[in-house]
């Protein structure tokens, strides 16, 4: 806890550059992340009518359970924003509360995918029950999945954040980790409104 | 190198918000998920235009995103983030729209959907060729 480690972070201007590269870097990768959802949401949209005779996208989603897992990653985005502000203004106790808070709430997202995809296979629908499943199970498990490395992400740069305190490298992380959250929440708006409110619309 | 803007450049360089923007962003989201909710669960819509509707209030909530959680507006000149950020957004759009344009029409061949009559029905109707057909039987003899 000496001053030296909450002194402000990235001082030296060759540690500025280094940073704003990184962060570019880092929005490529998201953006090239998004072209492979793009990939995964013309599949499901080409596939969902083919249910094989099984039940369509409209019967088999329970909306008020959806529109929760939609708020509790939405709330997250938001508390990962307020967690960097505290970082920079040096608050690494609140900073810390709500870094928690935002793993808290993922984890009762990703809690709630599970429970969902494991409802769904003991119904007998699982991934390889017809087209429509298959694409389903796809895009919304590799969502999930970037939701898992992102908690994964977070507990490591919480073990960081205890031990080093807030200095640049760790900003720096922070910052492309809530870069990566939020990314994350807007990909979730698309399948909240094309897989789950379509479906229920039955269009 | 050592100057003393090198602090205050840093923060011109990589850009993020307030209290107030992140206040903004979260209310804004919060009503556009709900209007949408809602608008689907009460069959406020019918038809292709709950699509329309719905799709506009996700393109309008990732804008408010864009805006108020990744400070999108704020980034200063060259804007390479804005830049690589269209250019994926034009890639989605090519792939999405480019893949159910395609297979909408390709649905010619998903003949173990249709008997041979059924086929042949719809090809002739679709492509209008039943006049042509007509027209030409027997014209052609050399």
């Amino acid at each position: 806890m000496s001053e030296l480690k909450i002194a402000p972070a990235l001082e030296a201007e060759h540690q500025t550059h280094t940073y704003h590269k990184t962060y570019f870097g880092f929005w490529t990768y998201l953006m090239t992340d998004l072209v492979l959802f793009a990939a995964l949401f013309a599949t499901y949209a080409v596939l969902r009518d083919n249910t094989w005779g099984g039940p369509t996208a409209g019967e088999i989603f329970s909306m008020p359970f959806v529109l929760t897992e939609t708020m509790l990653l939405l709330t997250s985005s938001f508390t990962v924003g307020l967690a960097m502000l505290a970082i920079r203004s040096s608050k690494r106790a609140l900073a810390f509360t709500w870094f928690i808070i935002t793993f808290l709430l993922g984890a009762g997202f990703l809690g709630m995918e599970l429970y969902e995809f494991n409802k769904l296979a003991n119904e007998g629908l699982a991934w390889h029950a017809n087209a429509f499943m298959s694409s389903f199970f796809t895009l919304v498990g590799t969502h999930g999945a970037h939701i898992a490395v992102g908690l994964l992400w977070m507990i490591v740069m919480m073990v960081k954040l205890v031990k080093d305190g807030i200095t640049a490298n760790n900003t720096r992380r922070l910052t492309l980790l809530s870069l990566f959250w939020h990314f994350l929440d807007i990909v979730w708006i698309f399948i909240f409104t094309f897989v789950y409110l379509m479906g229920a619309a039955s269009v | 190198m050592s100057k003393s803007h090198t602090s205050a450049e840093h923060e011109h360089q990589v850009t993020h918000g307030s209290y107030v923007s992140y206040i903004t962003g979260f209310v804004l989201s919060i009503v556009l998920t709900l209007v949408a909710y809602f608008s689907v669960v009460n069959d406020w819509l019918i038809g292709w235009s709950v699509l329309l509707f719905v799709t506009a209030l996700a393109i309008m909530q990732l804008l408010v995103q864009l805006l108020f959680f990744l400070h999108l507006s704020q980034e200063k000149r060259p804007r390479f983030n804005l830049m690589t950020f269209g250019y994926a957004a034009m890639v989605v759009v090519i792939i999405v729209i480019g893949s159910l344009w395609i297979m909408y029409n390709m649905r010619y061949n998903m003949v173990h959907e249709m008997t041979p009559e059924e086929l042949e029905r719809t090809i002739i109707e679709d492509e209008g060729i039943k006049y042509l057909e007509n027209d030409q039987t027997g014209k052609h003899s050399h």
